[in-house]
């Protein structure tokens, strides 16, 4: 982080050429040489970092991705009770790639939540979040709240008719906080019902607050990471090791090494993504409920109201709570309680690979839950169906508030100095 | 030793989370659904489905969204062809599959407007809409006569029955603990035949509900047919990164 811009000038006087004396002319104007070192080609991230660290790069990706096609929708969605669904078929059918754009924006949607799910376990299993990295992880959690937020909202702009009911349903929630409840639900719609007024400030939130605050949140969330430097998968702080140089001796540098890295798991994740705009771009109601095929219609509710997906272990937790405002209670807590985990966690190890017994089956079951609330989100709540989500309801919540015991008593195996790998 | 016990314990527990939903699953129960087995890439089955929407369907149901020129460009007809065949007189191709019932008028002759059928498939899918068309019977205590298994107290009257005929519904009654008759569907039988035989009208069927699904998604076929060289694109693009990142990092020891 300490390179200066002395240091950057010095370097790009070596080379020759325009080129070289653009960067130079640029250089005594904009640290740019001296971001790029800083930031990427000597950043040092520990070598031995795996799988689940493709997911944060992928995660940059598809903001990106949602982004840029985010723009080409807005240039042809209208953003009004009466012609939002039209709309949203004339880009499906009459705009030129239209379809792909749409198909891209609601895939990305999920992709974001797919890939965001895996970045935040990874955070679990190799304890990123604990100590230096607190305040990485508080923005890590402001930008997952606030992609819940950016789905929430765009998920209404289609109109369809479980837009309409899961905005409702939402909503509704915070109806169930005591005294103030009716007046801030109305305060969110902007009317006594979801209408016109609500859609045109769900899309307004959509495309302009929160994607500010979404980018803002990225660039502290890096900021912070390269500050402190990245975890791995052995826990280890490898800053603690250095060479006569000052780079740690188990750290390469971010480019070229995970540049070319990342371009193998975003071609792998854009396999995938393709997979789903090409062949299954509802795939199978999942992704595009098929109750969003009828326009939004305030006097017919849909069979079965469900959020989507990537709501539902959360939607699960409110129906297993017999009492509404509790209900909600807990699923805000549920959430909120990620925010915590710095200083839930006592444990003198930050890696799974060291950890005892203990955290292995709160942390697997805590999983197990979380999947499992949401599948039984989206079912109809049948008594057994909501016996079980009660059920992993208590084990979500274990997880969380026996923290504190567990992770303090567990027997934790030695943690080494150095990373474990292996050349290939 | 104490490690293994510890795994074994986590897994039982692991294996028995995982058992718990599928238990509940088994306590749902399903409503009886026909698949309809169309095929999108079928261009002679969408162009008798074009035909049959247009004919029996269009009257009622508009598809607002779907415009004359794209399906007859996308289901192998020429211009000329769908002019001749497809097109109320005044209608220009460009122009979409609209007709002249008024909502309000729909509303106060059947109760309900005929709703817009650019999306039924998309909503329903397409084994609903096979089911709905093959599951009307005579129902003498409605006013249009018939009644719908798959939407029961429909207000749809029977539009194709002079090709299927008058189907009966067969019923079964069983008592439950409370001392009621419960009535259960067992099967139809054809009172009266139609114009079509059985096997002719399942047909026909089909082919109209694979023109509702295609003009769901005009784009399917293509969308499908690009996937194909976006993958091999990408596998490609995985390959040679897989390649480079192999060179680079056989300097990391």
């Amino acid at each position: 982080m300490s390179s200066s811009n002395a240091a950057a000038k010095t370097a790009t006087k070596s080379g020759g050429g325009m080129l070289s004396g653009l960067t130079t002319w640029i250089d005594e104007r904009f640290p740019l040489t001296a971001l790029w070192k800083s930031q990427v080609s000597e950043y040092y991230a520990p070598k031995n970092m795996n799988f689940w660290y493709y997911f944060g790069s992928l995660a940059l990706v598809v903001l990106v991705i949602q982004i840029l096609s985010g723009l080409f929708l807005t240039m042809n969605y209208k953003p009004s009770s009466a012609d939002a669904f039209g709309s949203v078929e004339y880009i499906m059918r009459d705009v030129e790639w239209g379809w792909l754009i749409r198909y891209i924006h609601s895939t990305g949607a999920s992709a974001f939540f797919i890939v965001v799910y895996l970045h935040m376990f990874r955070a679990l299993l190799y304890g990123s979040y604990q100590k230096p990295r607190e305040l990485l992880w508080i923005f890590g959690m402001l930008i997952y709240f606030a992609l819940m937020a950016e789905g929430f909202f765009g998920y209404l702009l289609p109109w369809g008719n479980m837009s309409y009911w899961g905005a409702q349903v939402i909503v509704s929630l915070f109806g169930a906080i005591p005294v103030v409840g009716d007046s801030l639900t109305e305060w969110i719609r902007g009317d006594f019902y979801i209408s016109d007024v609500t859609l045109n400030r769900f899309f307004a939130l959509h495309v302009v607050a929160i994607p500010f605050a979404l980018v803002f949140l990225v660039i502290a969330h890096l900021m912070a990471l390269h500050e402190v430097g990245s975890n791995n998968p052995d826990g280890v702080e490898i800053k603690k090791v250095k060479g006569p140089d000052g780079i740690p001796l188990d750290g390469i540098a971010f480019h070229p090494y995970y540049t070319v890295k990342d371009m193998v798991g975003l071609g792998v994740f854009l396999i995938l993504f393709a997979l789903v705009i090409f062949f299954a771009p509802t795939l199978g109601g999942y992704f595009l409920e098929n109750a969003n095929f009828d326009p939004a219609n305030s006097l017919q509710t849909p069979p079965h109201i469900a959020p989507v997906w990537y709501f539902t272990p959360f939607y699960a937790i409110l129906r297993a709570v017999p009492s509404k405002p509790l209900g909600a209670a807990l699923m805000g807590i549920a959430v909120v309680l990620f925010v915590f985990l710095p200083w839930l966690d006592r444990g003198k190890v930050k890696s799974i690979r060291y950890r005892g017994p203990l955290f292995k089956f709160f942390l697997y079951s805590f999983a197990i839950s979380f999947l499992a609330l949401g599948y039984l989100g989206m079912q109809p709540p049948t008594p057994a169906f909501t016996l079980a989500a009660r059920v992993f309801t208590v084990i979500y919540f274990a997880f969380f508030l026996l923290m504190p015991w567990y992770t303090s008593i567990d027997k934790t195996k030695p943690v080494p100095t150095r990373v474990t790998y292996h050349a290939h | 030793m104490r490690i293994d016990r510890h795994k074994q314990k986590i897994l039982a527990f692991v294996a028995a989370l995982v058992a718990l939903p599928s238990v509940a699953l088994a306590a749902g129960g399903e409503t009886h659904v026909e698949k309809a087995n169309n095929d999108i890439h079928n261009q002679a089955s969408l162009q008798r489905g074009a035909r049959n929407f247009v004919n029996y369907c269009l009257a009622c149901h508009s598809a607002r969204y779907v415009r004359y020129n794209r399906v007859a460009a996308d289901i192998g007809l020429t211009e000329q062809q769908m002019v001749e065949n497809l097109l109320w007189s005044g209608e220009s191709p460009h122009s979409t599959m609209t007709n002249g019932l008024h909502a309000d008028d729909g509303k106060q002759w059947f109760g309900v407007a005929p709703p817009d059928l650019s999306l039924i498939a998309r909503s329903k899918g397409t084994d609903y809409v096979y089911t709905f068309l093959r599951s009307f019977y005579a129902d003498p205590a409605k006013g249009t006569g018939v009644n719908n298994l798959s939407l029961p107290g429909t207000a749809m009257p029977h539009v194709l029955w002079e090709l299927q005929g008058t189907q009966e519904a067969v019923w079964e009654g069983q008592t439950d603990a409370q001392g009621n008759v419960q009535k259960h569907f067992k099967e139809f039988t054809l009172a009266s035949p139609g114009k079509l035989t059985p096997e002719e009208y399942d047909a026909f069927v089909r082919d109209t509900v694979n023109f509702l699904e295609y003009i769901g998604e005009p784009v399917q076929a293509r969308r499908q047919a690009l996937g194909y060289w976006v993958i091999a694109f990408l596998v490609f693009f995985t390959l040679l990164a897989y390649a480079l990142k192999k060179e680079y990092w056989k300097d990391v020891k």
